[in-house]
């Protein structure tokens, strides 16, 4: 067959059913490389394809249970709901799509906040939920960032927000502009408290969620290969009419660029949190380090 | 600069029109034309009035838009006696869409930030139709953050319709830029004030909008998105992007019902661009009344109420829970 014929890219080959956030039902395959295996395994690894290392999507609740020791926390603030305040209508009205995405997902909005211990040591962990409305950020995002920072002032915690979002929620205009400032206001309060902020971010982080609170760590870190960015590839290419390099806005991309202090393996997380969490403050606890989970 | 017009101003350009007919008749002969002309003027203001007393968020972008509109530039030659232009984020390069530089105000230094779009077409690409890269975001901070060691009161004009979506901004980091902004300007120790001045799209204007004081102008819009870009993105097509830009209630009205915004600075009949002296007097007046309000505050006193003023932006429903 002659080159030019060839598919190159392996990514047109993904159907949409592949494309799924959360894996479920028995077998699971691989999107990158097809390795097939049960969801018992793939639970078993955190997520990650065993052959390639690929790094599945997954939600807030899988992050609880890999980072907090023993898989016990708490919630906070779970009841905080939002309220479609402008009445906003596109091809489907925002309370709806709401009502849609609460249904779909069982969460209330596109983050969740737990508070519990990583290797002993105390800490609150912020995780967005990519089913809910793409992870977009509105205001209860913004709020329940700035009521954990709130938190872990109060409770002298570090804090981490993995981050996994398409940008701000359009359906609540300026109000989900304003969240990057609120967040980001709230965060100068953890700097002055001393307290460290890991920001994580995983597949895909872009727009105003990585125009605030995301680049903002004291840390900032980043799953493998995960698609990071401003503006979204699409935007960009229709701007400069050009195809974009082969690993552009990737995690690898950023590191190279000097805005990531480094990749982390999803199975490598928790001990490397422990271990600076050590480092900046100074706090040694007594629970003994997980070699293998 | 020839007035233009737009598309629901075109009962307007008619009557300019005759109006012009009317005048080169009058020049022309003996007829006494004077009655006919005031009438005319006359007609001129009430059509204007009925237009723009009815305005669609759709026109109101339109006029932050129109191709007359004056820039940050325009309204810091206007309202300063003396202003010197600084450079460069030090860094990379000079971004030519966000400028800044030292000014004075009836006797007050100010430090100035804003972004700049071009005046005819050479100069629109120049500025690159006032969409800055990262080092534009770089830059105004470095600025800023000279004002607040020389202990003078920072203002910044926002006219952009977003932060450059190109390949080098990414590789220089436009996230981080902006994020940062944000980060410091809330912590900035001198009094800051916020002007939006016609565009307000997104990051891109916000990376320059974290004030004590925040402003708009009448005609100017503040959202999340484009309306463009949320027609298409939510509709799958440009078409709906007046529907968009109802939808996104991004005018200045609304921003000040909600509280996103301290106050809307009133446009002259017809829009900024029809009078520029009287606009930039108005604004030169609120930065002033701005200053007496904030100076007798400390700087801690500032910082905490600019932290406490974006942290209760947002509405949901708390659920009862505790903080």
């Amino acid at each position: 067959m002659p080159k030019w014929f060839q598919r190159i890219k392996q990514g047109i080959l993904t159907s949409t059913e592949e494309k799924k956030e959360a894996p479920d039902g028995l077998w699971q395959k691989c999107p990158r490389c097809k390795h097939t295996v049960t969801t018992k395994d793939l639970k078993a690894n955190l997520f990650v394809c065993e052959k390639c290392n690929f790094h599945f999507r997954i939600n807030s609740k899988e992050y609880f249970e890999i980072l907090f020791d023993d898989k016990e926390y708490e919630e906070l603030f779970p009841n905080i709901e939002p309220i479609d305040r402008l009445g906003f209508v596109d091809m489907k009205p925002y309370a709806k799509r709401l009502q849609d995405a609460q249904k779909k997902t069982g969460k209330r909005d596109a983050l969740s906040v737990a508070t519990g211990k990583v290797l002993g040591h105390a800490m609150t962990v912020d995780c967005m939920n990519f089913d809910f409305i793409g992870g977009s950020m509105g205001s209860v995002v913004g709020e329940k960032i700035a009521r954990s920072v709130v938190y872990c002032i109060k409770h002298r915690q570090p804090l981490m927000i993995i981050s996994k979002s398409g940008g701000a929620r359009m359906m609540e205009s300026a109000f989900s502009l304003m969240q990057m400032a609120k967040t980001s206001a709230r965060l100068t309060q953890l700097a002055d408290a001393k307290l460290p902020y890991f920001s994580l971010m995983t597949d895909p982080t872009t727009g105003g969620v990585t125009a605030s609170y995301a680049m903002l760590g004291d840390i900032n870190m980043a799953e493998p290969e995960a698609l990071i960015g401003f503006a979204g590839p699409r935007v960009i290419k229709e701007t400069i009419k050009k195809d974009l390099p082969e690993g552009f806005q990737s995690s690898e991309f950023l590191l190279e660029h000097g805005f990531l202090d480094f990749i982390i393996d999803r199975k490598a997380l928790k001990q490397r949190l422990s271990d600076m969490i050590e480092m900046m403050t100074g706090e040694k606890t007594e629970k003994q380090k997980i070699g293998s989970q | 600069m020839t007035l233009q017009f737009l598309d629901f101003e075109k009962p307007i350009e008619e009557l300019y029109q005759q109006l012009d007919q009317v005048k080169q008749v009058g020049e022309k002969s003996s007829v006494d034309v004077s009655s006919t002309i005031s009438e005319l003027q006359q007609k001129i203001q009430d059509t204007r009035k009925t237009i723009f007393n009815n305005l669609t968020s759709w026109q109101r972008v339109q006029l932050s838009r129109h191709p007359n509109r004056p820039y940050t530039m325009a309204y810091i030659e206007r309202i300063c006696n003396k202003f010197i232009e600084f450079h460069g984020d030090r860094n990379v390069k000079d971004d030519k869409a966000m400028i800044g530089g030292m000014g004075e105000i009836d006797g007050q230094p100010i430090m100035f930030v804003g972004q700049q779009k071009g005046v005819n077409t050479k100069m629109r690409q120049l500025r690159n139709f006032g969409m800055p890269n990262p080092e534009g975001y770089r830059k105004a901070l470095r600025l800023m953050k000279l004002a607040e060691k020389f202990n003078i009161p920072i203002v910044t004009f926002i006219d952009t319709p977003g932060a450059y979506p190109g390949l080098e901004a990414e590789e220089r980091g436009q996230a981080e830029a902006i994020a940062r902004n944000l980060f410091e300007m809330v912590k900035l120790k001198v009094p800051v004030i916020c002007i939006i001045i016609g565009e307000g799209a997104s990051g891109g204007a916000l990376g320059i909008g974290i004030g004590d004081k925040v402003f708009m102008l009448e005609n100017s819009w503040y959202s999340v998105i484009s309306p463009e870009n949320c027609s298409t993105i939510l509709w799958r097509t440009w078409d709906y992007k007046e529907q968009a830009a109802e939808q996104l209630k991004l005018t200045s009205d609304y921003m000040s019902k909600f509280g996103l915004v301290d106050g809307v600075i009133p446009e002259p009949l017809g829009g900024a661009h029809v009078d520029y002296e009287t606009i930039s007097h108005s604004i030169k007046k609120v930065i002033l009344d701005s200053l007496k309000e904030l100076e007798p505050l400390s700087a801690d006193e500032r910082i905490n109420n600019r932290i406490e003023k974006f942290a209760t932006m947002g509405f949901f429903n708390d659920g009862n829970e505790k903080s």
